[in-house]
């Protein structure tokens, strides 16, 4: 009956955020263009089956995920505590590094909007680019940039100076990456941080900085998030810079085969 | 109907990394029992079916509907009709985004703390609601300026390096506190359906117009709805 009702919940608030981008879209549709959808009945059952795959999924993190993920969280941050040292040293927290790489790329790999881009970059680029490898590309990225963002967190270090070198690694990726690749990879940024991995990284970024003496919730427990997005960009460039290296040299011919 | 059946086996390989993760620390760094293992267990199933019917949905509905109305934009031609729709999907799916209006609500209260504005609900509240209509033109305009830029194949790269330099340059004239908050906002404000809508615009405008390749003009609409945020917070928190 529980369930019940958080489905209904669920299934609400989605609708009530979908409602409206559906009538803008059937506003411009009418009024603007004026033109007949071909295939209407599929795709407005499309529609349908977004909005109801989408609220059972919300119900089912907040039922199954979120509640462990943010206990883990909040024991694995507090974890420390019992040592009462009066500095905190980066490498008591060894374990937080782990699981936030972890968690990062395991949140990301089931995040909707990177599944639909990847999908899309899959069929416009006929299949250049696949799914799988941008989808674990941008894993990577996240994994890497949220254990980075602990790192600073209990470190204490301005978030500013790692978000601009960062800008500036991805400045010097972009003078050799590929035209067709950079948009793409600009874009993962944005997509990796979204309904699984947000509530999961902000629940870490708080309880570590509520734990660590001397950190504040409210100023250092952001960032987590602006990490999971600069660090995907940098990810992408690099496996498509290092996958052509690799397709290059298959094509030249080794002189060791013979 | 086995569509349907691929896409939930694809859902459970999709989900069986968290899973993984979730199981290895809660047993052997923490060392400590699952609690209702039930509800998690119909949780997981609720995720896995959930998942498999968007996916499903996406590539019966939001994309071939977002591909079709970029295609009958592109035949229409109205510059106007086009960009006002580009600016009302970047403003009308930003205004509402949950994300948004917990992270606004944040920020309010983190310059109440510092003393930048007057700790009082009032005054807190003016100041999220005025963040949010910011940040939603902001990501209006944002989309406008991908949607020309598609139009007009301009190269990505300036301008995102650009954008990443005024961030830069405006990091250090903005306060302190509202940095961090910034910064994240520009990951929180796409959500699950926009995603998918302005790539399927992007990708749709990229093809329907001669030269201009869906690849390299296609993608990007995202990367700019992600960084206006960005900019446009740290210039409210310069002046508010």
């Amino acid at each position: 009956m529980e369930f019940l009702v958080g489905l209904a919940m669920s299934f609400g608030s989605t609708l009530r955020d979908v409602a409206p981008i559906v009538l803008m879209l059937v506003v411009f549709q009418a009024l603007v263009l004026r033109q007949k959808l071909p295939r209407l009945k599929q795709i407005t059952s499309g529609f349908a089956l977004v909005v109801i795959g989408l609220s059972l999924f919300l119900v089912g993190l907040e039922d199954a995920l979120f509640p462990i993920g943010e206990t883990m969280a909040t024991q694995l941050t507090a974890s420390n505590l019992a040592t009462t040292a009066v500095e905190v040293r980066w490498m008591d927290y060894v374990v937080v590094y782990a699981f936030a790489a972890a968690i990062g790329f395991a949140t990301t790999i089931a995040e909707p909007p990177l599944i639909a881009v990847a999908l899309k970059a899959e069929s416009a680029s006929g299949g250049a680019i696949s799914a799988w490898g941008l989808r674990l590309a941008v894993a990577v990225g996240v994994a890497i940039g949220v254990s980075l963002g602990c790192f600073r967190i209990v470190t204490g270090t301005p978030l500013q100076w790692y978000i601009i070198v960062a800008y500036i690694i991805v400045m010097i990726q972009t003078v050799f990456a590929s035209r067709t690749i950079m948009p793409l990879a600009y874009d993962s940024g944005g997509v990796t941080t979204s309904t699984v991995t947000v509530p999961v990284v902000a629940a870490l970024g708080l309880g570590l900085a509520s734990n660590i003496p001397g950190r504040s919730a409210l100023i250092d427990g952001f960032g987590l998030i602006a990490f999971a997005s600069v660090f995907p960009i940098m990810s992408v460039l690099s496996y498509s810079l290092i996958s052509s290296t690799l397709a290059k040299r298959k094509h030249t011919p080794r002189k060791t085969e013979h | 109907m086995k569509a349907l059946a691929g896409r939930i086996f694809d859902a459970m390989r999709d989900l069986a990394p968290i899973v993984v993760v979730i199981a290895f620390f809660q047993i052997v760094v923490l060392q400590q029992p699952f609690p209702n293992l039930g509800d998690t267990f119909v949780g997981l199933v609720c995720v896995i079916l959930g998942l498999a019917l968007f996916i499903h949905g996406l590539e019966s509905g939001l994309f071939p509907f977002g591909e079709a109305i970029a295609q009958a934009f592109a035949k229409k031609s109205s510059l106007i009709a086009l960009l006002s729709f580009a600016f009302c999907l970047g403003f009308g799916t930003t205004i509402a985004e949950p994300a948004l209006i917990a992270i606004a609500a944040e920020a309010a209260e983190v310059v109440a703390l510092a003393g930048h504005i007057e700790n009082e609900v009032s005054v807190r509240e003016a100041y999220a609601l005025n963040l949010r209509l910011v940040v939603a033109l902001s990501v209006g305009s944002a989309v406008v300026i991908g949607v020309v830029r598609i139009l007009k194949g301009w190269p990505i790269h300036v301008m995102i390096i650009s954008a990443y330099v005024i961030v830069t340059v405006l990091t250090f004239f903005a306060p302190h506190e509202i940095i961090g908050i910034a910064y994240d906002s520009g990951g929180v404000t796409t959500s699950t359906i926009t995603v998918p809508l302005l790539t399927a615009l992007g990708v749709g405008l990229a093809s329907s117009i001669k030269g201009r390749n869906p690849m390299v003009d296609g993608f990007g609409l995202i990367a700019f709805a992600c960084l206006a945020p960005i900019i446009f917070i740290l210039v409210y928190g310069m002046i508010a």
